[in-house]
């Protein structure tokens, strides 16, 4: 369906990240947001806030990010498309929940604008150090998606994907923006409502009686209800059965979080999204993701006026990560660079895939900072050699 | 059991039980202990919804973690069992998002006062439009037993095995300081009174909060010594004052000690929601419609 | 109890499904006109379970049902002419 015209703003704008996500929310028709004041997160919030009263929806400041976190999931059983927004410490806070949303299926976006850590660490300076984080936070197995703006335009447009692939797959995704990403100002593009496809909840036309909360088709992902309707539904965290009902039991154990795991490993090949920038035939690929690809960029093309053969991967979808993809170019090509604003976090993914047929070069940065193009650079030029 | 088996005249094997359309049949026996209290309170809460008129279909209800909390997968509602103490936001996110419901906190008081207690002030502060009934059995019963913020000075738990020394919450108190609209206590002596206590809670606009003593036969009463369930509700009936408009700071609880019951606070104050609409209404004159009309 | 009528003015009777109570005795003990006792025999479980000794003194009120917290008892008022 297309969006809903109320909420989209048309027109090219001067705006930053933070705000352009809050705009990508409301044109994907989020209508609920629970939140907490952290920096360098806020201003998505405050923007939603200021927005939403008019638009018809909902914010609420809730008294910490483990009740924002909850709160939205309430929300969407209300009926409701819903974000939260935070950063490291908040999303901390916000861990169980998110094991809470994957085991009820609860279709929802987590906003986090990464900022230096651990702790309390560098609140107004860029991090990417929550990609694990967000990957492997919460207890227990399962699986989520994960994207990475490197644009206040982009801000806007993958928020709008990010809410069709939570609605699709009924999983929680991450929209992992950073503070530079955030907070940097540029023109901003939003669309006509009518240009923007905006993904129906995955409403089932199963009257009371005839519909189980969790029975799934082919493709794993169960048709939802909301609350009032007349199903009784139970929605429970414990492990249950294809009604809901807790089933204690290793059985049913393995049957839901198999199927947990399979609604998206076996879309994983829907779910690549990445862009590629001479990458075919390239001795050289920099894999790098966020704002990080923007400084990349800068060092891929010095490297090609240097002569070098380099191309350059950037992770659109961070998770799930495209293995297959690196494991196919390892083949190919010579080595991988891996720029990240961490210690080295998604370079172990690429290391992984690549299984030793490439070269895997980290080049990690504490963070509160962009990197050095040269650094990425020299990494090219060591790793080409 | 055969008819015959029954020992005892005129008793009859019947299946109509009046609360039974308001729970959850095909997951029943519950699993709660004998003598276990929180099944008494759900048998007051099935009489309450009875007794509202209201459609079951418009009620929602919201369980934290616990032995209280699987209260909610019992009832034949929409049943939401979520994270330990995080009820009362969910139920926030549930109520705001869909305002027609009614929505029922139901959960205990370690749930709702310990890892919850953040969430149960600002609720009550913001006068959002919940029933939240807590099951006060002053310990934490899942778990086997430990101290609870409820859990009276000089009671023994697996966690203070030489006799709780800390303070407890006088739960009643705190709902009302923080601006509930609606606060009483009964214990599972006090049926009737605690049927009608959830009727006028499910009937009450805002924040209402009706605390249940009720008795854990397993955990709190074998390790200090007070007998069975039967024992605990005899000491209810002995030591309880019905007090209406009791002043929410005198009715604190002690070991075993006098209990004040009944309903301390009854007020009006606007909503989060109605709150919200009356101000943004002011705010964005014939701009604004307001939220869930 | 010798305080009680020997007889209720109002003819109630309990029904009882024995097979889920958990013999707490909260509908024995709490009956206002003591009309119901243990049974002799136990449930499947190991439980002995309610049983209306005193028909003759029920009322029928449903306290024990209000306090049964198994669902396992209720009690109800007797229509005119009906036998418990």
């Amino acid at each position: 369906m297309k969006a809903d015209p109320k909420g989209v703003l048309t027109g090219a704008h001067f705006m930053d990240g933070d705000h352009a996500a809050c705009e990508g929310a409301l044109a994907a028709g989020c209508r609920f947001v629970a939140g907490y004041p952290i920096t360098p997160s806020t201003e998505v919030v405050e923007r939603f806030a200021a927005r939403i009263p008019l638009v018809g929806g909902m914010f609420i400041q809730m008294e910490d990010e483990i009740a924002s976190s909850i709160a939205i999931q309430g929300a969407v059983w209300g009926g409701a498309k819903v974000m939260t927004v935070t950063s490291g410490p908040g999303l901390s806070l916000m861990m169980e929940h998110i094991g809470l949303a994957a085991i009820t299926e609860c279709p929802c976006v987590f906003v986090d604008v990464q900022r230096g850590g651990p702790s309390t660490g560098l609140p107004t300076l860029p991090a990417q150090a929550d990609m694990m984080q967000v990957k492997w936070g919460s207890h227990g197995d399962y699986e989520i998606i994960a994207l990475a703006p490197n644009s206040p335009q982009e801000c806007f447009d993958l928020m709008i994907k990010a809410f069709n692939l939570a609605e699709r797959y009924r999983v929680p995704v991450f929209f992992m923006m950073d503070e530079v990403v955030g907070h940097m100002t540029e023109r901003v593009v939003i669309p006509e409502a009518a240009a923007i496809e905006v993904e129906e909840r995955r409403w089932t036309k199963k009257k009371p009686g005839e519909y189980k909360l969790y029975e799934t088709g082919p493709d794993l992902v169960p048709e939802m209800v909301m609350a009032g309707q007349g199903h009784r539904i139970h929605v429970t965290g414990l492990t249950h059965d294809e009604r809901g009902y807790p089933a204690m039991n290793p059985a049913a154990q393995e049957q839901l979080v198999e199927r947990l795991l399979n609604k998206i490993r076996e879309h994983n090949g829907d779910l690549v999204d990445v862009r590629e920038d001479g990458v075919e035939g390239a001795d050289v690929v920099v894999v790098s993701f966020g704002i990080t690809s923007r400084v990349a960029g800068h060092a891929v093309e010095a490297a090609r006026q240097q002569g070098l053969k380099v191309g350059h991967l950037r992770l659109v979808i961070c998770w799930p990560f495209p293995a297959q993809l690196i494991r196919e170019l390892s083949a190919k090509t010579k080595a991988f660079v891996v720029p990240e604003l961490n210690m080295g976090q998604m370079v172990l993914e690429v290391e992984r895939a690549a299984a030793g047929k490439a070269k895997v070069v980290s080049v990690p940065h504490a963070g509160g900072t962009v990197h050095e193009p040269e650094a990425i650079l020299a990494a090219i030029r060591e790793a080409g050699r | 059991m055969s008819q015959e088996a029954l020992e005892g005249a005129g008793c009859a094997v019947e299946s109509d039980n009046p609360v039974l359309p308001f729970l959850r049949q095909d997951r029943l026996p519950h699993i709660w202990c004998p003598g276990c209290g929180i099944g008494t309170t759900v048998n007051c809460f099935a009489r309450a919804l009875q007794d509202s008129g209201m459609k079951l279909d418009d009620v929602a209800i919201v369980s934290g973690i616990g032995c209280t909390g699987r209260v909610a997968g019992y009832m034949n509602l929409d049943s939401f069992h979520t994270t330990h103490g995080r009820a009362i936001p969910f139920a926030t996110g549930l109520k705001l998002a869909n305002p027609k419901l009614k929505v029922v906190v139901y959960s205990g008081d370690g749930d709702l006062s310990a890892i919850g207690g953040n969430h149960f002030i600002h609720a009550a502060r913001r006068n959002m439009d919940l029933m939240v009934v807590c099951v006060t059995n002053h310990t934490y019963g899942m778990t086997g037993g430990q101290t609870a913020p409820t859990t009276p000075q000089g009671a023994t738990q697996t966690t203070m095995p030489y006799g709780n020394f800390e303070n407890p919450f006088n739960l009643p108190f705190l709902a009302d300081a923080c601006g509930a609209v609606y606060v009483a206590r009964w214990t599972v002596y006090h049926v009737r009174h605690l049927a009608r206590a959830m009727k006028e809670g499910l009937a009450k606009k805002g924040f209402s909060f009706i605390e249940a003593l009720a008795p854990c036969p397993t955990l709190y009463s074998r390790r200090n010594k007070l007998g069975d369930g039967v024992e605990q509700l005899k000491y209810y009936k002995a030591k309880s004052t019905i007090k209406n408009g009791a002043d929410t700071k005198d009715v604190g609880l002690t070991f075993q000690g006098d209990i004040i019951v009944g309903k301390f606070v009854d007020r009006e104050r606007p909503t989060w929601l109605d709150s919200m609409n009356g101000h943004l209404t002011k705010v964005f004159p014939g701009k604004f419609t307001p939220y869930g009309s | 109890m010798s305080d009680k009528p020997a007889t209720a003015k109002v003819k109630g009777t309990v029904s009882v499904k024995p097979e889920v109570c958990k013999g707490c005795a909260y509908c024995i003990e709490f009956c206002p006109t003591k009309s119901l006792e243990f049974s002799q025999s136990f449930n499947r479980k190991g439980y002995h379970y309610p049983v209306l000794a005193r028909p003759e003194t029920c009322t029928g009120c449903d306290l024990c049902g209000v306090h049964c917290p198994d669902f396992a008892i209720f009690g109800r008022r007797l229509k005119p002419g009906e036998k418990a």
